[in-house]
């Protein structure tokens, strides 16, 4: 089933369609509540946030990704192009491998960030959390490019968990066991050509697998089916949030403001200012925000991300964060009680010179009781890793679940 | 490969050679790389018949002084056939009026347009100076550095100091468009014409459009002695000015290199490194600096993948859509016009009899097509300058327009028709025109571009208007002249202060890759 019917010259007054996967998600989703995720319907939860969460800890949990804005970008000078766009070196990711990346605007600002998959050689697709059709082809100019926005000729699901490798093969994907992380490989699969990655937002053993809308039903189909004794379960956005602030993942419009959206420029981060410097090369020639970023590396960044370990059991959600002194420092932009972890934890924007490892603050959290609000000043402190972790995360070939 | 002791001028226009004149004074090793056979650009003179020649700019107004004075251009050939020139505004009916510096004169004036023209006169002139003086600088950056708020501070100082009516009248009138200023103060229709002429020439712009009065006021901003805006025809026509430029420039030891095209900028990491001709030579050096336009610059000879993308963005967003074709006939001798002394000829003659007629005109070119009754400025230099055209002959040269670079049915289609179209409407005035004419030629934006290589055949290389001048000339973080590409560097007419045979974009952008080069030598 083809997402847009571009044929129908109406097509536009729909401005949120079904994903391809919609007929599988009706039947998973026992709340029927939908939210909306960029031009998409999607789930925030089928069923119980908490069971999806642990699906994708402790078996495999399933998430539609098809909503994600993917570009597809290839021509003679695909690579030069994606060089002077995004803050890494492109080069350094081979066909068949996938590098996460940002891009940043002349200010040294993140416009976006995003995956990088290379595809076949010179030919390459980006996925992204806002359209960035407009900035990809404005910064096209003087480059033998082609880049189209194919977010509705790709449907997604992200697999991910312990269990997700057993049950692609399971579904006889074989040899997918030897796919390392950030590695991307073919298969074919009921006719058509299935691509999976081992890639995703869960900071665990995951795959993405990415596929033509019209197969997305016989995907899903095959994978609940392989996944039934490995505890296979449809996972929705909540869930998923939960699983990438453990991982300590950053989410556009939450942990940052992308800088095309911005209407105050000085409420942007810059990549260094995000903990993403090791994302920027200054030794590849010149690339979208470089001269800027040289200036601020130069100067000194205004903010810096951490991670905060806090004192008790309640979220710290858009709490202000206080120096011992009880000057203000900055805010949490993502917070959580980590199950995992069996901490309160946080992703935070703190103005510089906070925010070395093992500094101590005061987060203030207001949470409510039975209607019933309450202050506390829970301590925190920055932590250094990542909230979870696994090792299995990098293995080759993972262990057997 | 690096010569990093060489700087290389691409293009001989008279900013290139006031830039490399400047350089090479200072002691740098210069050479200049023209790609026509001759220097000077559109401020050449060429044969277009045999015997008859003429230059595509052909009234001096805007040369600096000080260029003037420095390279010493008189002591290298550069005299002036004429100053001072009267501007005609022809009627059909003969009943002429004449322009000159502080008075205006001709059948059917009202003593209140004398008067008023006199104001005019003053108050453009003192806000002309104002300009003038910023023709003078380097841009300063918009930053919180003292150095640029000092400069700011200066420029706020100079209006105020204007006193406060003229401060008044200076931001009243300087955004605005021309006519609605000359209807405020004129009531005869061919002094309002002829005045908006000069606020139209060689832009995209009809005497209702914005900042009209800028662009009158930049035509006026010139330094030299005389009455601003003083008009003058060179001896040997404005050929003899670049060549006098470059006499100065090779005096002061600078090569200049003719018939060698430049066709890129090579970049070696994010450094300049030299050019590649169209020849397939590569000369090597560590500063190159562009006489051509903006665009030419960098979307065509440098590529746009060497500088960020919202830079190149900006580049490629200036507006230089060419709007003016140019004219040359051959007349076997002086033509009849109307209600003129052959005397009277030697001046510049003007067709723009009233406002709606020159908006009328502009109207065409909006929509793709030319003007079905164009404006004109004319001269006939050889009427003061007898090296032009064989003896007892003559050369007529006018700017027209208004010719889009843009035509719907293309130039190559087109051009005939608008030939005769100038031709008609040149008839009206001088009924013997056709039968003067011996041999022409009509220049279209499209034809300047391609000979001169100038994106879309503009002669200011970018139209000047407010959005397009001083710091933001030709985008912001270039109006320095310096490009993010280190060692290139910008100097023709695309630059602060723009276009008009003035010279003062070489010589602002030679002080500054002066400082640059003496900065890296420390």
């Amino acid at each position: 089933m083809r997402t847009v019917d571009y044929s129908n010259r109406d097509h536009y007054l729909n401005a949120v369609y079904p994903s391809p996967f919609h007929s599988r998600q009706a039947q998973h989703n026992q709340v029927r509540e939908w939210g909306r995720w960029a031009d998409y319907q999607s789930v925030p939860a089928y069923w119980c946030t908490d069971m999806e969460y642990f699906a994708g800890r402790n078996a495999c949990g399933v998430f539609d990704i098809t909503p994600m804005i993917k570009h597809r970008i290839n021509g003679p000078e695909a690579l030069p192009y994606l060089n002077r766009l995004m803050t890494r070196n492109v080069e350094k990711i081979k066909p068949g491998r996938v590098g996460y990346s940002v891009w940043c605007n002349e200010a040294g600002r993140v416009v976006d960030d995003g995956t990088i998959f290379h595809l076949r050689d010179g030919d390459y697709r980006v996925c992204s959390q806002e359209h960035q059709i407009d900035w990809f082809l404005t910064s096209a100019l003087g480059f033998d490019v082609e880049i189209v926005e194919d977010t509705h000729d790709v449907a997604g699901l992200a697999v991910q968990g312990p269990t997700s490798c057993a049950v692609l093969k399971g579904m006889g994907l074989a040899g997918i066991e030897n796919l390392k992380p950030f590695g991307l490989t073919y298969f074919d699969f009921e006719g058509t050509e299935l691509m999976v990655s081992r890639t995703g937002y869960t900071g665990d053993l995951g795959y993405e697998l990415w596929i033509g809308p019209d197969h997305a039903e016989v995907l899903w189909d095959r994978l609940f089916e392989a996944g039934e004794l490995h505890g296979i379960r449809a996972m929705g956005s909540r869930a998923l949030e939960l699983l990438r602030i453990e991982a300590g993942f950053i989410l556009a419009g939450v942990d940052f403001l992308p800088a095309m959206e911005a209407v105050r420029p000085t409420h942007t981060r810059s990549p260094f200012e995000l903990g993403l410097g090791w994302l920027v090369n200054f030794d590849k020639g010149v690339f979208n925000g470089r001269q800027a970023l040289l200036e601020e590396k130069q100067n000194g960044s205004r903010y810096r991300l951490v991670k905060l370990d806090i004192d008790g059991n309640k979220p710290a959600t858009d709490s202000y964060i206080y120096t011992k002194n009880g000057k203000l420092a900055g805010t949490v932009t993502s917070a959580m009680w980590s199950p995992s972890a069996k901490a309160s934890i946080a992703l935070a924007s703190l103005e510089m010179p906070h925010g070395e490892a093992g500094e101590k603050f005061d987060v203030e959290i207001y949470y409510q009781r039975e209607l019933k609000w309450s202050r506390v000043m829970a301590p925190a402190r920055v932590v250094k890793d990542v909230f979870w972790d696994p090792p299995r995360r990098r293995q080759t070939p993972p262990a057997d679940y | 490969m690096t010569d990093s002791n060489r700087v290389l001028i691409i293009g001989g226009g008279h900013n290139g050679l006031v830039c490399a004149a400047y350089l090479a004074k200072a002691g740098q090793k210069v050479t200049v790389l023209e790609a026509a056979n001759q220097v000077g650009g559109m401020a050449a003179t060429r044969e277009f018949a045999p015997g008859f020649k003429a230059s595509c700019a052909h009234l001096l107004y805007l040369l600096d002084a000080g260029i003037s004075k420095d390279l010493s251009l008189a002591s290298r050939g550069l005299s002036l056939a004429k100053t001072g020139l009267d501007t005609i505004a022809l009627a059909k009916n003969g009943k002429h009026i004449t322009l000159s510096s502080d008075t205006v004169e001709g059948p059917g004036l009202a003593d209140e347009d004398r008067t008023a023209y006199r104001d005019y006169r003053r108050s453009m002139s003192k806000f002309a100076a104002l300009i003038g003086e910023l023709n003078q600088q380097v841009p300063q950056r918009i930053t919180n550095r003292p150095k640029d708020l000092i400069t700011l501070g200066k420029l706020a100082l100079k209006t105020r100091l204007m006193g406060r009516d003229d401060m008044r009248e200076f931001l009243r009138i300087t955004g605005i468009n021309i006519h609605d200023v000359l209807e405020e103060k004129f009531q005869n229709g061919l002094l309002k014409g002829a005045l908006s002429l000069d606020a139209v020439l060689g832009s995209f712009s009809a005497p209702r459009s914005n900042n009209t009065v800028f662009t009158a006021l930049h035509r006026m901003s010139g330094n030299n002695s005389g009455p601003a805006g003083d008009l003058s025809i060179p001896a040997g026509g404005m050929g003899a000015v670049t060549a006098a430029m470059a006499a100065a420039a090779q005096n002061a030891g600078a090569d200049i290199r003719t018939g060698c095209k430049v066709r890129r900028i090579l970049v070696d990491g994010m450094v300049t490194s030299g050019v590649e001709l169209e020849s397939g030579e590569q000369i090597a050096a560590g500063t190159v600096v562009s006489n051509a336009d903006p665009k030419t610059t960098l979307l065509g000879l440098l590529g746009a993948r060497h500088v960020e993308a919202e830079f190149a963005r900006r580049f490629n967003n200036v507006r230089s859509k060419g709007n003016a074709a140019k004219l040359h006939l051959a007349l076997d001798g002086l033509p009849g016009f109307s209600g003129l002394e052959p005397e009277q000829l030697g001046q510049r003659l003007v067709i723009a009899p009233d406002l709606d007629y020159v908006d009328r005109a502009f109207n065409h070119c909006k929509y793709g097509e030319f003007s079905a009754r164009p404006v004109m400025e004319i001269t006939l230099p050889s009427v003061h300058d007898t090296s032009l055209a064989p003896e007892g002959k003559h050369v007529l040269s006018a700017i027209v327009q208004y010719a889009p670079r843009e035509l719907g049915a293309g130039w190559s289609e087109g051009k005939a028709a608008f030939f005769e179209t100038v031709m008609a409407v040149l008839s009206n005035y001088a009924p013997d025109i056709r039968d003067r004419t011996i041999a022409s030629e009509l220049l279209t934006p499209e034809d300047l571009e391609n000979t001169f290589s100038v994106s879309g055949g503009h002669w200011h290389h970018g139209e000047l208007s407010l959005d397009q001048f001083l710091m933001l000339r030709p985008v912001p973080k270039a109006a320095q002249y310096a490009m993010p590409v280190d060692g290139l560097y910008l100097c023709g007419a695309g630059c602060h202060p723009g276009g008009g045979v003035m010279g003062s974009a070489g010589k602002n952008a030679a002080k500054v890759i002066l400082s640059d080069r003496r900065g890296s030598e420390t």
